[in-house]
């Protein structure tokens, strides 16, 4: 085992390390959410990542996004990814793939991949990703913020997971995000990952919602 | 009555439990209405810890949770 990887060891088996590295993910969005996803894959050697968005950075990503720095304004994210991991483990490849998923790229984009980690930030584009998913027999982990609040889920294909969370017209009125939102999301959202990847068991279809601005911690079962 | 539970940005304004006559009510859908709650601006809706939709029925001793949606990333 590479010293790298020693602290990661009982918390993890020897084999579950190495399966890890030999796993391919799809972080689809590089923001607030998926610059932690990144980070955090890319500490625990995920060999494979593939990360996809079509923005470039501004300022008022600053306040959350982990892998933005002044100097990145006007820089894509996906790139940023990229860059990032290299200087964390070069052993690691990403794909900085710098492009929307839209409903005739998705299924391509996913198909190569073990897993999806949701870094996106529309309902719209998720839908679009939990349908390509269930396309390519894909498992995903739902991810999603707003203010203080964070949620996620585990969605096997098929399971029309969202379409029980998020009813049609259903509106977001709280556009905000703090800085500590984002990593606890993706930190929900990556040892979920870490399961699905290493085979243990693990629940689907039951969202956890974490209220962090008056500590409530719920597990809510949703009918599918 | 009815217990109703308010959870993250729908508690503004509002308090974090409403307990409400199980008489004024019949379905999730009038607790809504009764709150002053826009049917787009709830997630998910839990009665008794099950995920339900606005018309289904409520009765005395219910307990009912509502969240917002939350979608940003």
């Amino acid at each position: 085992m590479e010293n790298r990887y020693l602290r990661n060891i009982p918390a993890l088996s020897e084999q579950e390390c190495l399966l890890l590295q030999n796993k391919r993910v799809a972080v689809v969005g590089c923001g607030g959410i998926g610059g932690y996803l990144i980070e955090l894959l890319s500490r625990l050697g995920v060999g494979y990542m593939k990360a996809i968005d079509p923005d470039v950075f501004d300022e008022s990503n600053l306040n959350r996004q982990l892998l933005l720095e002044q100097s990145l304004i006007g820089y894509p994210k996906a790139k940023a990814a990229q860059e990032r991991v290299q200087r964390i483990n070069s052993h690691i490849k990403v794909e900085p793939i710098i492009a929307a998923l839209d409903a005739n790229n998705a299924s391509t984009l996913i198909a190569d991949c073990d897993l999806a980690l949701d870094g996106l930030d529309s309902i719209p584009a998720r839908r679009i990703l939990a349908a390509a998913c269930t396309e390519t027999h894909i498992p995903y982990v739902y991810g999603a913020i707003s203010g203080w609040v964070a949620q996620a889920a585990v969605s096997m294909p098929g399971d029309n997971f969202l379409d029980a969370l998020y009813p049609p017209d259903v509106t977001i009125r709280d556009k905000s995000v703090l800085s500590f939102t984002p990593a606890f999301c993706a930190s929900m959202q990556v040892a979920l990952g870490v399961k699905l990847l290493t085979g243990r068991p693990i629940k689907s279809g039951v969202l956890y919602y974490c209220d962090l601005l008056n500590q409530e911690f719920e597990t809510i079962p949703l009918t599918v | 009555m009815i217990e109703v539970r308010l959870f993250a940005t729908l508690r503004q304004g509002r308090e974090k439990i409403i307990m409400l006559e199980s008489e004024t009510v019949s379905t999730v859908g009038d607790i809504l209405r009764k709150l002053d709650i826009p049917t787009e601006e709830v997630s998910i809706l839990l009665v008794n810890g099950f995920h339900k939709k606005t018309e289904t029925p409520v009765q005395d001793g219910d307990i009912v949770a509502l969240f917002p949606p939350v979608g940003g990333g």
